[in-house]
């Protein structure tokens, strides 16, 4: 008789699909203030039990509990709060833009507005960081225009970018905002080289790589952690797990055995997962792993556990691969409210301020997008079809001369 | 003037570099302290300093990604991929990120690097160390591809491309490194030693980008080749008899295409001549070119000379490789077309 085990392939499946109840029973969570802070000084070998608790600040009353609560400034945490905001106010209008014909393409980042927002505002103005297409936070919470930002999704004639990009994928050098791809992954190595680059400068910037928990499969990442951790590069390295890749869940990318943090141990670089849902504890981890590379230190890991409320863009229908109302289980709540109850809790703010300030917010992206539809949405306006063929060479060759000629401009 | 090697005059050029700008700095698999496998790179670590010229890890997507990641900061960085063979794990690398970076940011960024890489046959290094990938990188908008034949060229374009702030791909034709070959595998070996072309100044010196050399003028057919093919199609058109002209590309981009069009125009024949496999290979688009501009000056069709379309053979190298014999035998088919 044949004794051997038959083998079976294991293909991983979500807990739970359309029609289903929805449960997050399977992610770990443990409660505010539990996880410990060790000090920067620490060895990497001393903390590897950080990739598996979670660092975690805002508690269910929304007070700011344990090692990680950061000292700021409720003025600091306003500015946060109303640069999330505006994201989520932007980005709901700009993918009712899409749904009107006015532009080819939108993603937003609704429920995920701490980490790109928190990480904008605790870093240096000249850290750069490189971003995914779902941190523009990032952007607004250093005051990029938002109109500019609109002409960039509309490709019109004042298109930053010259109608050359699909829509959001920014470049904006002076906001410290590395260029964005399609590409997922493929930027996350020049965060470390720039990073690297400012090391052989003897400056004293950082940088900041973003990656998806879905990219991590990519070679990109693991190319980018060894060269962090070989030359001990100061870098942030975040992956920002919303638990979907499109409609992949995370255990594609292989949640259902480990944690995303932890990827870091094989490594020898200190790995943190944090509640990407808590501002203050964003805030906090990105200050313990920026003093670490700003003392060359090196590199840190950080999985911001987060939930990606809509769909991957406009392009899909979430309701098509998970429960409709899995958003509203998700347990780490929404970044925004939570924010918001602990500045009330302090006594520096109010629903009655919140609602003032939501409907500024609104006008104030309602007056971009007036001005960005004046010159024109996609197709209305566009860039000279001279931008066609600028920016392929510093100097063009003439292939490109003769072709813009044989084109007739 | 000194006499040196294609691999003397290739680490002079970096010398160069290195003395010359404190934001050029070297960087792949085993390039420190051992100078490099073809010791291109054989004591800069120690002239310079470690961090001027230092081991990467076995990731040539991660060499190359660094390296956009230090242009972007304003370095630039010179790295080396150890044989072109095995740059292709850094192909998206190279294709989505360094050529485009530029045009998708409206000039925001830019990826001022230069990717060093041994290449071609004739060393006996089977399919795995003996490719000629050129085509595949001319054929993506925003990389710039060089070439070199001799010393002299080789530390003048390689300096030339280490002050460019595009991408440059630089494919040092490996069978040249210590001496010029003309494809008669089975004859003595030569050396760089008395060669002209291997009188190279000590200091700095360009030679620019774009601009074809003429080897050998001739009034019947004019052969374009580069690298090592360059030495194959003098030896070539010797044999031959025929009064051919030969012109060495030397970068593919920008490609020379005054150059191109004033012999072909002038002889009226035209002969292709690469190392790479023959189908897709960047004969094609010369071939193309030549045609559009040339077609009424023309008096025969138009031949290429290339590796035959299979990989390259390990035991079959000399069969593979388009020698002498198969130019001569095109020049005589151009001539009696």
């Amino acid at each position: 008789m044949d004794d051997r085990v038959e083998l079976s392939l294991h293909v991983p499946v979500p807990l739970t699909r359309p029609g289903d109840a929805p449960t997050f029973d399977h992610i770990d969570i443990p409660a505010a203030g539990a996880t410990r802070r060790p000090s920067v000084e620490s060895l990497e070998a001393d903390m590897r039990d950080l990739p598996y608790g979670m660092v975690r600040v805002l508690d269910d009353e929304g007070r700011a509990v344990g090692p990680w609560a950061p000292s700021i400034e409720p003025e600091a945490m306003r500015r946060g709060l109303r640069a999330m905001a505006q994201t989520r106010v932007f980005e709901d209008r700009m993918f009712r833009a899409h749904r009107q014909g006015k532009t080819s393409f939108f993603m937003k980042s609704t429920g995920e507005e701490a980490i790109g927002v928190a990480q904008s505002l605790t870093l240096a103005a000249d850290d750069m960081c490189f971003p995914t297409y779902r941190v523009q936070g990032w952007l607004i919470a250093r005051g990029y225009p938002v109109v500019d930002m609109i002409h960039q999704i509309y490709s019109n004639e004042k298109d930053p970018l010259k109608g050359r990009q699909l829509p959001i994928l920014y470049s904006a050098r002076d906001y410290g905002f590395y260029s964005l791809s399609g590409n997922v992954g493929s930027r996350f190595g020049h965060a470390v080289g720039w990073a690297m680059a400012s090391a052989y400068m003897k400056d004293h910037r950082i940088a900041l790589g973003y990656i998806g928990e879905g990219t991590t499969a990519e070679g990109d990442f693991h190319e980018a952690l060894t060269f962090a951790a070989v030359y001990r590069a100061p870098v942030i390295l975040a992956v920002t797990n919303n638990q979907w890749a499109i409609s992949s869940f995370s255990g594609i990318a292989g949640a259902e055995q480990t944690t995303f943090a932890a990827r870091a141990i094989g490594y020898g670089l200190p790995g943190l997962r944090v509640d990407g849902n808590d501002y203050l504890a964003v805030v906090a981890a990105t200050q313990w792993a920026a003093e670490r590379a700003r003392t060359n230190r090196g590199a840190t890991l950080i999985e911001f556990v987060t939930y990606r409320v809509a769909g991957h863009s406009t392009s899909d229908d979430p309701t098509k691969y998970r429960p409709s109302d899995e958003p509203v289980h998700w347990p780490l709540g929404d970044p925004i409210e939570r924010l918001k109850q602990h500045l009330i809790a302090l006594g520096e703010w109010s629903e009655e301020r919140h609602a003032q300030m939501h409907a500024e917010l609104t006008e104030t992206v309602r007056a971009a997008q007036r001005e960005a539809d004046a010159v024109g949405a996609l197709g209305k306006s566009k860039p000279s079809a001279r931008e066609m063929f600028e920016g392929v060479f510093k100097e063009p060759d003439w292939r490109v001369i003769e072709q813009r000629r044989e084109f007739g401009i | 003037m000194t006499q040196m090697t294609m691999i003397q005059a290739l680490n002079s050029a970096l010398d160069v570099m290195l003395a010359d700008d404190p934001k050029t700095l070297i960087f792949g698999e085993d390039v420190g302290y051992f100078g490099g496998v073809f010791r291109v790179t054989d004591g800069l670590q120690a002239r310079h300093g470690l961090t001027r010229c230092f081991d990467a890890p076995i990731s040539e997507g991660g060499i190359i990604a660094t390296a956009i990641g230090m242009g972007a900061y304003g370095l630039r960085p010179i790295v080396e991929i150890q044989f072109a063979d095995y740059i292709l794990p850094a192909f998206d690398q190279l294709v989505s990120e360094a050529a485009r970076l530029r045009y998708r940011s409206n000039g925001e960024f830019w990826a001022p690097i230069t990717v060093r890489s041994p290449y071609g046959g004739g060393i006996f290094g089977g399919q795995t160390h003996s490719q000629s990938p050129e085509a595949i990188f001319a054929h993506i908008t925003g990389l710039k591809t060089v070439i070199p034949s001799n010393p002299y060229d080789a530390k003048g374009l390689l300096i030339a491309s280490a002050l460019e702030d595009d991408p440059v791909i630089f494919l040092e034709p490996k069978r040249l490194y210590n001496g010029p070959f003309d494809g008669h595998h089975d004859r003595q070996l030569r050396t760089w030693a008395g060669h002209p072309s291997a009188d190279v100044p000590e200091g700095l010196y360009t030679v620019p980008l774009g601009k074809a050399a003429t080897v050998r003028e001739g009034a019947d057919v004019t052969l374009l080749a580069y690298g090592t093919m360059v030495h194959v199609g003098l030896a070539a058109i010797e044999e031959s008899g025929i009064d051919a002209e030969l012109i060495d590309l030397r970068s593919i981009v920008p490609l020379d295409i005054d150059a191109i069009v004033a012999s072909v125009t002038k002889t009226g024949r035209c002969v292709i001549l690469h190392e790479a496999s023959r189908f897709g290979g960047f004969g094609g688009e010369l071939s193309a070119l030549v045609q559009e501009r040339c077609f009424y000056h023309l008096k025969s069709p138009i031949e290429r000379v290339a590796g035959w379309d299979t990989p390259y053979p390990h035991a079959f190298e000399w069969d593979y490789f388009p020698g002498p014999a198969r130019v001569v035998a095109a020049l005589r088919r151009t001539m009696e077309a």
